[in-house]
């Protein structure tokens, strides 16, 4: 099985309306997904009712992780099982620096991977960590010590959502329109750190309208979303031709051209 | 210089248990209620010189005429004839540490309160000074000049300064509890900073602190004389179990031409008390005068501390928190009073309620005729964690002078359910979330408290957030 697996998956706002329409997928260690769609499609919903956003309920199906199933769990209890959200607009927390929020996610984790028992991190260990990951991500030193997101531009945002990303660890990693809002330099700094962060131990599912990071960070696996399901699945080439050919041949003519006046 | 500090009162903490006790010889009982008689008989017993004993008495009528004040907080409940007006410190203490209620005991042992701290916060064992510390500390003071007494011994030994000064800034018919505190006082600090002489260490009640000290209705003078400086510290952050229901305490401050004071006050009253306390500075010409004030429990507070603008340049700050929890009502803010041209003040007020409790600011600006080109900045923030809970601001604004600056900003706020989910999604418990929020809203507050004390404030929240505390 794989580590996040959704079988059939429905999400609904609070006021019942449907929102994703029955979805499967699976994301291994190891594997990059990309999960492209229109504006309006679903896509956030479906990673924010993942990570355990109260708005957005799982109605039905099975949302998987670790063979565990995740709809009942709070945000944090899915965030110590190790899935982890990049958020499309992080908050601000003013007066929380940079350095303060991490040490304090990243002792919560810890906490709870050691059965429970307070495991702070020695904080030698964690400057040098938070200092080169903060480097690697081309992040100027003074941010750390500025308060989390409070007056961050939309790039320095994204890059400080890859540095917790890099600080906290997680098995699997939704990354939600991470590169909306970065220019070129940005989009590469941010996309090769993603790149970098999976591995043997870490999954991505890549949610994104244009195919431009997946340049910098190829999926093994491509989904199209369309209306709340996956209407198509492919590997690197189906991103290559959504690029050229646009989002229309997956969508009902009215439809579409109602969605995009939308957008 | 923070380090020594942090080592010297780390020092206390771990010394004080081997401490000695402080024979506190006092056979004076005062039983309930007030009258002529007691105040005499208090004043008797102090071996006071006349004019206090006449100025005590005084007060005592100011007191009884006045009517109870009909805004702030709802003081109907006060029985004052209920109430021990004088009683020797052996007495306060609770008779054992098992009449304590669970719930403060149980902070204490959260917040790591040392033993022996402990014992003295619930009143069941005296204070022990750390002597090696306290000489140390009593010397230098004393090589610079500096006077640093309880209010009792320095107006035994320092009679003609305190009588200058005493009741001065703020008159014992000012306010009702200005009024009774004038009448009853007790314990306090006296201060004398001479001119040109910069206090480095904080002064700490902590230093010197016995039963007496913590009274009910506490009395403090603090003279910055010329050029000088000097930073107290008053309280601490864990919950001050009191019998007593009322502590009505009057601070007075004088800061004299390019002086500089600050008076840092953290308290957290336990949830029977009624906090009302007057504070009051003024600042002679290019002084500066900083309040910092944290307030936490009680039943309810109010406390403004307020600051007049003397002398031309003369600068004023007021910070304060407010932390309203269950059954809690915190009437807080800030004064000030610009007299004098070119002067200039900040009122950074933050206030938070939780569990139905109330926090409301209360505030003056006020600038007199001719206090022109002056400037003042009042600020104050608001966060809400409920419904049940409620905020109210009321700014008092009086301008008679039309060349001057004045801003003055107000924002309420919810935590908001996308903050918690965002802290959350990074494995931080809702409590914890929540805590954080809250630590990052009174951050510009606690920044400005002595290391300890700030990273006993933000274990505080996080306890308050988790609903384990009272």
């Amino acid at each position: 099985m794989a580590l996040l697996e959704l079988r059939d998956v429905h999400v609904a706002l609070e006021d019942g309306t449907e929102i994703v329409k029955g979805v499967d997928l699976a994301v291994s260690p190891g594997e990059i997904h990309a999960l492209m769609g229109p504006n309006g499609s679903g896509k956030s919903s479906l990673a924010y009712a993942l990570m355990g956003h109260p708005a957005y309920e799982i109605t039905s199906g099975e949302a998987l992780f670790d063979g565990r199933e995740i709809a009942e769990l709070g945000a944090d209890e899915r965030a110590q099982l190790g899935l982890f959200l990049a958020f499309q607009y992080p908050h601000a927390i003013p007066g929380v620096t940079v350095t303060s929020f991490l040490r304090s996610a990243l002792n919560a984790i810890r906490k709870v991977r050691a059965g429970g028992e307070d495991d702070p991190v020695p904080v030698p260990e964690f400057r040098k960590d938070m200092l080169a990951a903060m480097e690697h991500l081309k992040i100027p030193r003074e941010l750390a010590q500025r308060y989390l997101n409070d007056g961050f531009s939309g790039g320095e945002k994204k890059r400080v959502e890859i540095l917790q990303m890099a600080m906290l660890k997680p098995r699997v990693a939704i990354l939600d329109e991470t590169d909306s809002g970065l220019d070129i330099d940005a989009l590469k700094i941010v996309a090769t750190g993603v790149k970098e962060l999976v591995g043997s131990e870490t999954g991505a599912l890549i949610i994104t309208h244009y195919q431009r990071i997946l340049n910098y960070v190829e999926p093994d696996f491509v989904h199209v979303f369309v209306d709340g399901r996956i209407v198509e699945e492919g590997g690197p080439e189906l991103a290559h031709k959504l690029e050229a050919e646009g989002y229309e041949a997956f969508m009902p003519e009215p439809i579409a051209s109602l969605s995009e006046s939308e957008a | 210089m923070a380090s020594t500090e942090t080592e010297i009162v780390g020092g206390i903490k771990t010394e004080y248990k081997y401490g000695f006790h402080d024979p506190e010889d006092y056979f004076f009982k005062s039983g309930r209620g007030l009258s002529h008689e007691l105040v005499a008989a208090i004043s008797e017993h102090k071996n006071e010189p006349d004019w206090m004993r006449k100025f005590r008495l005084k007060s005592l009528d100011y007191f009884l005429a006045r009517p109870l004040p009909e805004w702030g907080g709802n003081l109907g409940e006060i029985d004052f004839d209920n109430i021990f007006y004088y009683i020797r410190p052996t007495e306060k203490q609770a008779n054992s540490w098992e009449d304590l209620p669970p719930d403060i005991k149980n902070t204490w042992d959260r917040l790591g309160i040392p033993e022996a701290e402990k014992n003295f916060l619930a009143g069941v064992g005296a204070q022990y000074e750390s002597e090696v510390v306290y000489h140390k500390l009593k010397e230098d003071l004393e090589a610079q000049g500096v006077l640093f007494l309880d209010m009792d011994s320095g107006l035994r030994e320092h009679e003609d300064l305190v009588k200058e000064y005493f009741g001065t800034i703020i008159p014992q018919n000012d306010n009702k509890f200005a009024a009774l505190n004038s009448a009853v006082w007790s314990g306090g600090s006296f201060i004398y900073v001479p001119p040109g002489v910069n206090v480095e260490m904080p002064l700490q009640a902590y230093f010197r602190i016995n039963a007496e000290n913590m009274g009910q209705f506490e009395r403090t003078l603090i003279i910055v004389d010329e050029d000088a400086y000097v930073h107290y510290v008053e309280g601490c952050t864990a919950p001050v179990y009191s019998t007593d229901s009322l502590h009505s305490a009057v601070v007075e401050i004088i800061v004299k031409p390019g002086g500089r004071c600050r008076y840092t006050t953290i308290q957290n009253w336990s949830n029977n008390v009624y906090n009302l306390v007057t504070k009051r500075a003024v600042a002679y010409e290019n002084a500066t005068m900083e309040w910092v004030d944290a307030n936490l429990g009680s039943k309810l507070t109010m406390k403004y501390p307020a600051i007049w603008l003397m002398g031309e340049g003369a600068h004023g700050e007021v910070l304060s928190i407010a932390f309203a929890g269950q059954d809690q009502h915190l009437d807080a803010g800030g004064k000030a009073v610009h007299i004098a041209p070119n002067t200039s003040s900040i009122i950074t007020s933050k206030s938070i309620s939780r569990g139905g409790g109330r926090a409301s600011y209360r505030g003056l600006l006020e600038v007199a005729k001719g206090a022109e080109g002056s400037k003042s900045k009042v600020v104050c923030d608001a966060l809400i964690l409920d419904e049940d809970s409620r905020s109210d601001t009321y700014p008092y604004i009086r301008i008679d002078e039309s060349n001057v600056d004045i801003g003055h900003e107000a924002t309420v706020s919810k935590i908001g359910d996308e903050q918690l989910f965002y802290l959350m999604s990074r494995g931080l418990s809702e409590a914890e979330a929540s805590a954080m929020v809250v630590s990052g809203f009174v951050e510009p507050i606690t920044k400005e408290l002595p290391l300890e004390y700030a990273v006993e404030m933000n274990r505080l929240i996080q306890l308050q957030m988790e609903g384990s505390v009272g």
